[in-house]
């Protein structure tokens, strides 16, 4: 698959982190690639302390991690782009806007992480071949109860897989404010698309909610934590544990996010 | 998750404060020979002199410094989350006229994730954590939907701001990711918010706060969202120890 492939190019597996962190400091030098980046909407603060705390050793983990939300952003853009492009499919009215928004930040995010990428002087990853039917088992669009479904999947996912990337990005200020900023963003796509599905906007304990595929459990699963930083949030507050596990979002590996996404990718012929 | 931040030299659980007065004094006088600018922002440095017969301030009338290093940043998460925690319970006990049986569950659900943040993060801070805030919720009219949804709007969009500026600001990867797993809690919130207040379907990403070139939320930094938040705080914060970077 192209995403194992970018993978193993960039370097995402935390025994490569900790080579890097251990070179880190015979590396350390300040570089003038953070001037380069296309920061738009990032504080001059922010931006200025990513040029300041730029070092050559982490760049290749940085650059594993845009990679691999580029690959996402590809999945998600590609997607509703194809859906609101299908005649019929989503309904006008607020289904329609909801879903234009949502497909404009995808695509913006696309052109947003290549512009970061190419600023490190890293190679943008190919686009994937998608295959949302996942081999004709999910018919998202041409069925609109499956077109949110999936939606709702892709969402959460993309919450929980920016969130388990925050730690590989510290070294790196103006990337990791700016990771952050796309992952509230998705937290917010999320939402919507959950209450569009008439669930609540945030996940209890770790129920995928009514409607949802059972292949979709997979997103949902250790949702249900109680334990924060070594706290049971449980003995500390009256709220009851639906509320703290809704609390309270959880992160994805890179390789469970990969199972998730990987179930629509094409394998290349390669 | 183990990594930390290695290029800061601070030890996280160090703290130059603990709400000890003299120590307070100790650093404010020093930073007012120096520099002489804290003093227009701190008009109650006379309450920290030393006073032994003076009675100890009530507690809306103690200037509360948040602490620096990611103590300090869990402090202000802290002092944020007891503002919404604050607005939520009083909007549960006091609902506005006419809410809908779905406001009303969302306003329950956000009390109860709002109140388990505060709590979560009273406890993780445990000795170092700041006193219980005084708010002033005066200007929000509790029975009037509009105001009362325009304030959780605020208070929303402001917590995912400030979050989003605060994760830079970390040290230790694992608080780190404690702060994304509220963030995205606030986010799913804010558009919540939006979604039954504003009359725009665009609004739970609306353009006002997602940039329309890059599709990025935004981020505040400290000084930003103290400042929005201010007029609903009593106490004087002192977030001048807060890292910058």
């Amino acid at each position: 698959m192209k995403i194992f492939e970018v993978l193993n190019m960039y370097g995402v597996k935390t025994e490569e982190l900790d080579a890097f962190t251990s070179r880190r400091e015979a590396f350390r030098k300040l570089t003038n690639i953070g001037k380069n980046v296309a920061f738009a909407a990032i504080p001059t603060a922010i931006f200025a302390a990513s040029i300041q705390k730029a070092s050559a050793a982490h760049i290749p983990t940085v650059l594993g991690v845009l990679n691999f939300a580029l690959t996402l952003e590809f999945l998600e853009a590609e997607y509703y782009t194809t859906g609101i492009n299908t005649p019929g499919l989503i309904p006008g009215g607020r289904d329609s806007a909801v879903f234009a928004t949502i497909e404009k930040h995808e695509v913006d995010h696309v052109a947003f992480l290549i512009k970061v990428i190419e600023s490190y002087g890293g190679t943008p990853v190919a686009k994937p071949t998608f295959d949302f039917t996942v081999g004709g088992a999910f018919s998202p669009f041409t069925d609109y109860q499956q077109f949110l479904a999936l939606a709702q999947a892709f969402e959460d996912t993309g919450v929980r897989a920016y969130k388990g990337q925050a730690g590989n990005l510290i070294e790196e200020n103006g990337v990791l404010t700016a990771a952050l900023q796309i992952h509230s963003v998705e937290a917010r796509h999320a939402s919507e698309v959950r209450r569009l599905r008439g669930l609540k906007g945030w996940i209890t304990q770790a129920e995928r909610g009514m409607g949802m595929p059972e292949a979709t459990q997979a997103v949902y699963d250790g949702e249900d934590n109680l334990i924060q930083g070594g706290v049971n949030v449980t003995t500390v507050t009256p709220i009851g544990s639906d509320g703290i596990t809704e609390s309270f979002d959880e992160p994805l590996t890179t390789d469970e996010v990969l199972t998730i996404a990987g179930l629509f990718i094409v394998p290349s012929e390669s | 998750m183990s990594q930390t931040k290695q290029s800061k030299a601070e030890n996280s659980t160090e703290i130059q404060y603990n709400g000890n007065r003299r120590d307070f004094l100790k650093f404010g006088g020093a930073t007012l020979a120096a520099t002489g600018l804290i003093m227009a922002g701190c008009q109650e440095v006379s309450d920290f002199l030393p006073n032994g017969r003076q009675a100890p301030l009530a507690s809306d009338q103690r200037a509360v410094p948040l602490g620096k290093g990611d103590i300090g940043v869990l402090n202000y998460a802290y002092t944020l989350e007891q503002l919404e925690a604050a607005f939520y319970l009083a909007v549960v006990a006091n609902p506005y006229s006419g809410i809908s049986e779905e406001e009303m569950t969302i306003m329950e659900d956000l009390r109860n994730h709002e109140v388990a943040h505060r709590d979560f993060l009273k406890a993780a801070l445990g000795k170092d954590a700041i006193i219980d805030l005084t708010f002033d919720l005066s200007s929000v009219d509790f029975n009037d939907r509009a105001s009362v949804l325009s304030t959780a709007k605020t208070f929303e969009d402001l917590g995912v701001a400030a979050y989003n500026g605060a994760g830079q600001l970390l040290v230790s990867a694992d608080l780190l990711l404690i702060a994304g797993k509220i963030v995205s809690v606030e986010a799913r919130h804010a558009a919540a918010i939006r979604s039954i207040f504003d009359a725009d379907f665009t609004s739970f990403a609306g353009s006002d706060v997602v940039d329309d070139v890059n599709g990025l939320d935004r981020a505040f930094s400290p000084a930003q969202v103290l400042e929005a938040a201010s007029p609903f705080i009593v106490n004087k914060i002192i977030a001048n120890q807060l890292p910058t970077s």
